[in-house]
């Protein structure tokens, strides 16, 4: 009985949505929006406050929004008070983990598990590797896909591996709280730069160069590596808060 | 027509509903994250052909990556504590 209620709601739910979604002013059908009208065009176009010049890789010069990855352009440049807000939100969801998990005295948690000789191994081999791949897509956040937040879970996802290869192993948490904190105070004081020399706030100051390069698009480098060191450290700070226990 | 692409999406997002109905009702904890896991590791090609790579890059860091150990360790550290009581 209570499947079946269940089955009866979720039906009587996606009538209501497709019924909303379908046909109106907001939402038309598939194929006769007319995307030209829209913000995301102007996105694409680099061409919000006019001046569209055409978009060539590797020489457009001066464009309105630097990077060659479009959805960084989005992101860190167009939206960038909004990547703010999500930084600050996983900041306080590692402060909750630290707050209901952490404690000053801490020890390794004793698992059913201990790590044999090719795990170990195995581990250390690949976290060169996994370290070196979150660096390299953090860096290059502007010109490939990825970015600050897939390349700071990787950078934290090598320093599992290491919790994984050795049964006492512990990160030295305090520099990944100093890190923590010295890269989210940076972007704040880069946005309040924007603000102090220019006129809003995370303006990019910098030249941003010919599309394509990897010394391009101005502050959107610098934002998005702070970012990747920023997530890192906080992802391997919950990690270390779930893989510790307090000593008794 | 169908095209080989447009064959494998289908594929693709028949195998995500299922893996998703057994990732909720299969009764191992940790078959349960099994399921999860290649449930975001199929939602990653999915993404690909989709030309979202971002989101794929994403996926798979975070839903194969890290949520899938964190979710072993948790259920490694819970099962000892029951062993305790």
């Amino acid at each position: 009985m209570k499947n079946f209620l269940a089955l009866v709601f979720t039906l009587f739910l996606g009538f209501m949505i497709i019924t909303a979604l379908s046909n109106n002013e907001a939402f038309p059908k598939y194929g006769e929006a007319d995307v030209s009208t829209r913000v995301s065009q102007k996105y694409l176009d680099r061409s919000v406050n006019g001046n569209p010049g055409e978009i060539i890789f590797r020489e457009a010069t001066n464009l309105e929004s630097g990077p060659a990855n479009t959805v960084t352009a989005i992101v860190a440049d167009y939206r960038s008070f909004d990547t703010l807000g999500e930084v600050t939100v996983l900041f306080i969801s590692s402060l909750g983990v630290a707050l209901l998990l952490g404690s000053t005295k801490q020890r390794r948690m004793e698992l059913d598990f201990h790590p044999n000789f090719m795990l170990k191994v195995g581990s250390r081999a690949l976290f060169g590797i996994i370290l070196m791949t979150g660096i390299y897509i953090s860096i290059h956040g502007h010109l490939t896909p990825g970015g600050g937040f897939p390349g700071g879970t990787m950078i934290a996802s090598s320093m599992l591996l290491l919790y994984l290869a050795d049964d006492e192993f512990r990160a030295k948490i305090k520099g990944f709280k100093i890190l923590e904190s010295a890269a989210g105070s940076a972007y704040v004081i880069i946005g309040l730069l924007g603000l102090l020399i220019g006129s809003y706030f995370l303006e990019n100051l910098l030249n941003n160069g010919v599309l394509g390069y990897l010394f391009s698009a101005g502050m959107i480098p610098i934002i998005y590596v702070l970012i990747g060191l920023k997530v890192g450290s906080e992802i391997s700070g919950v990690i270390d808060n779930f893989l510790t226990e307090e000593s008794v | 027509m169908m095209t080989l692409i447009s064959i494998v999406e289908i594929v693709i997002s028949v195998l995500l509903v299922v893996l998703a109905f057994l990732a909720i009702n299969s009764k191992s904890l940790i078959k349960s994250v099994m399921f999860l896991s290649s449930l975001s590791m199929l939602a990653v090609i999915g993404f690909v052909l989709m030309k979202a790579p971002d989101v794929a890059v994403t996926e798979a860091v975070i839903g194969s990556g890290l949520v899938t150990s964190l979710f072993v360790f948790t259920l490694l550290a819970v099962r000892k504590v029951g062993k305790k009581i």
